[in-house]
């Protein structure tokens, strides 16, 4: 058979590419999570993770310090774009720059100068870990919520706000009623950025000196015993997790940007 | 709100996310081996960090790495993106779909599931940097498919058939054509990889060769260690990842505000 070049012939190399590396993979991970190590099918992996207090306990710690970093995140990142975005300085865009600067930074590198800092005013980090994960986690993952709620915020019909306050609203109301639920997508995609890197990045409590575990560190601790099937069942445990969370926080409108993107 | 309150909040956010990072770059121009013990002015971690081999050779292994897979995923990405583009709406959704997986898994899923499928599936060899190639492309093309397909949405659609009635060729039309209104895209999509390459840490150390090392996954394995000239002298090539990122954001947005100040 002979394929004419056209168009969208182009795009055969990577939906090759996207079946082999992507699809394929998960394919895989669903084999290995319910089978064991001879191949035969079992639901052991499953029943395993849901009756061990360990794996058990693991998941909710996850939630624990991805809930709790998000928290800071956002009462941090909130401010920051708003005053930001609704002043009226010229520099602004080179301020806000500022702040997602560090974002452009190798993680581990930046991850260092945090525990060196940490190291000096605790003495030993051990004392803290959930603090510690937290401030870790907060420190590297702050830009990517403020950059989303700042370009909401920014993005808004000033308009909308003089229409508000000439109907009578005072600034708190204004706030309220038009800005705070107008920049809520940002809000959304920036919980989505935090919350789902702050349950798998380990290396953040590794660099920590940490000994506590988040599910990515449950991953990594199959890699390391060769235990495929157990490692596969934690990572589509992990995949539902982040298919449930995209789910809830992508929003209507992100939907139609994308041209009606399923996820 | 006052006003001054604003900038007190800013100030101590910026301070958050650069203390660190500065007063790591303070140190490493001492002698110094732990922050907070002062010390005699010394370039050491400079010269340490150039004459070593070990710390050279990871350094650009590092970007070679990076800059390979960025253009074989800005080749493969916006191939990619221009097929779908140009095919039937049901398989653009489906590859956009398909596209949608790596960008919202987690990288210790996506890391995880290609190791199982290229080295305990089909037996690859991890000396091979096949696996961690094709873990690095995986992880970037997407970013470049996402970053030319608004360009092409945007793109004058008419000119293609214009030039067609004119007697080009379908592939010189895309070349002279659509190519030049995609190229922004394009570029973003490039630069967008090369960071995520030089960021990664979880697909690197699943899938690399036991002798490879990134910086990500050399700097993690450091601070674990106790050797202490190449730990301050990760300190120096924090330093200088830290200045030349600050030089190139600063360029691109002053560029940025010249382009806008013209328009």
């Amino acid at each position: 058979m002979r394929i004419h070049f056209t168009r969208k012939n182009l795009g055969i190399p990577y939906v090759l590419f996207l079946l082999i590396f992507v699809v394929m993979p998960l394919l895989v991970l669903f084999y290995f999570a319910f089978t064991n190590g001879s191949g035969e099918f079992t639901l052991t992996n499953l029943t395993d993770f849901f009756t061990n207090p360990n794996t058990l306990g693991t998941l909710f710690y996850s939630f624990a310090i991805a809930a709790t970093t998000t928290f800071f995140c956002l009462i941090l990142a909130y401010p920051v774009a708003y005053f930001l975005a609704t002043s009226k300085l010229k520099a602004r865009s080179v301020i806000i720059m500022l702040f997602v600067l560090p974002m452009w930074i190798n993680f581990s590198l930046r991850i260092t100068a945090l525990k060196e800092i940490l190291t000096l005013i605790q003495g030993n980090l051990a004392f803290y870990p959930f603090a510690n994960s937290v401030i870790g986690m907060t420190y590297d993952f702050l830009p990517f919520m403020i950059l989303p709620i700042y370009t909401a915020i920014e993005k808004l019909d000033p308009a909308l706000i003089e229409a508000a306050k000439d109907l009578g609203a005072g600034d708190k109301e204004t706030f309220l009623r038009i800005t705070l639920p107008l920049s809520l997508p940002g809000v959304m995609s920036g919980i989505a950025m935090v919350f789902l890197p702050s349950m798998t990045n380990y290396v953040v409590l590794d660099m920590l000196y940490n000994s506590t575990f988040i599910m990515g560190s449950l991953i990594s601790s199959y890699f390391a015993a060769d235990n495929w099937n157990g490692g596969s069942m934690i990572a589509l445990i992990l995949l539902l997790i982040i298919c449930i969370f995209t789910l809830l926080t992508t929003t209507k409108e992100e939907d139609n940007k994308d041209g009606g993107n399923l996820l | 709100m006052k006003k001054g309150y604003k900038w007190v909040f800013l100030s101590l956010v910026l301070l958050f996310l650069y203390l660190p990072i500065v007063v790591l770059a303070i140190y490493s121009f001492t002698d110094s081996t732990s922050i907070g013990v002062i010390r005699n002015f010394s370039l050491q971690n400079y010269i340490n960090l150039f004459t070593t081999p070990e710390l050279r050779n990871m350094i650009i292994g590092t970007f070679v790495l990076a800059l390979v897979s960025a253009t074989i995923a800005t080749i493969l990405g916006t191939l990619g993106a221009i097929g779908s583009f140009y095919s039937k709406q049901k398989t653009s959704n489906a590859i956009s779909v398909m596209n949608q997986i790596p960008v919202i898994n987690a990288d210790v899923v996506t890391g995880f599931s290609i190791t199982i499928l290229l080295v305990v599936v089909l037996k690859v060899s991890k000396d091979s940097f096949i696996p961690l190639l094709a873990g690095h492309v995986t992880l970037c093309a997407p970013f470049v498919y996402l970053a030319v397909m608004p360009k092409l949405i945007q793109m004058d659609s008419g000119l293609y058939e214009v030039a067609l009635d004119l007697g080009a060729t379908p592939a010189r039309a895309l070349r002279q054509i659509v190519f030049p209104q995609i190229l922004p895209g394009v570029i973003s999509g490039f630069l967008l990889s090369t960071t995520l390459s030089l960021d990664d840490y979880f697909i690197t150390t699943y899938t690399k060769p036991a002798t490879f090392d990134t910086i990500s996954t050399y700097v993690v394995n450091a601070t674990k260690g106790s050797q202490t000239s190449t730990k301050t002298a990760l300190w120096a090539l924090a330093t200088v990842i830290f200045v030349l990122v600050i030089v190139v954001v600063l360029a691109m947005n002053i560029k940025a505000l010249r382009a806008q100040d013209h328009k």
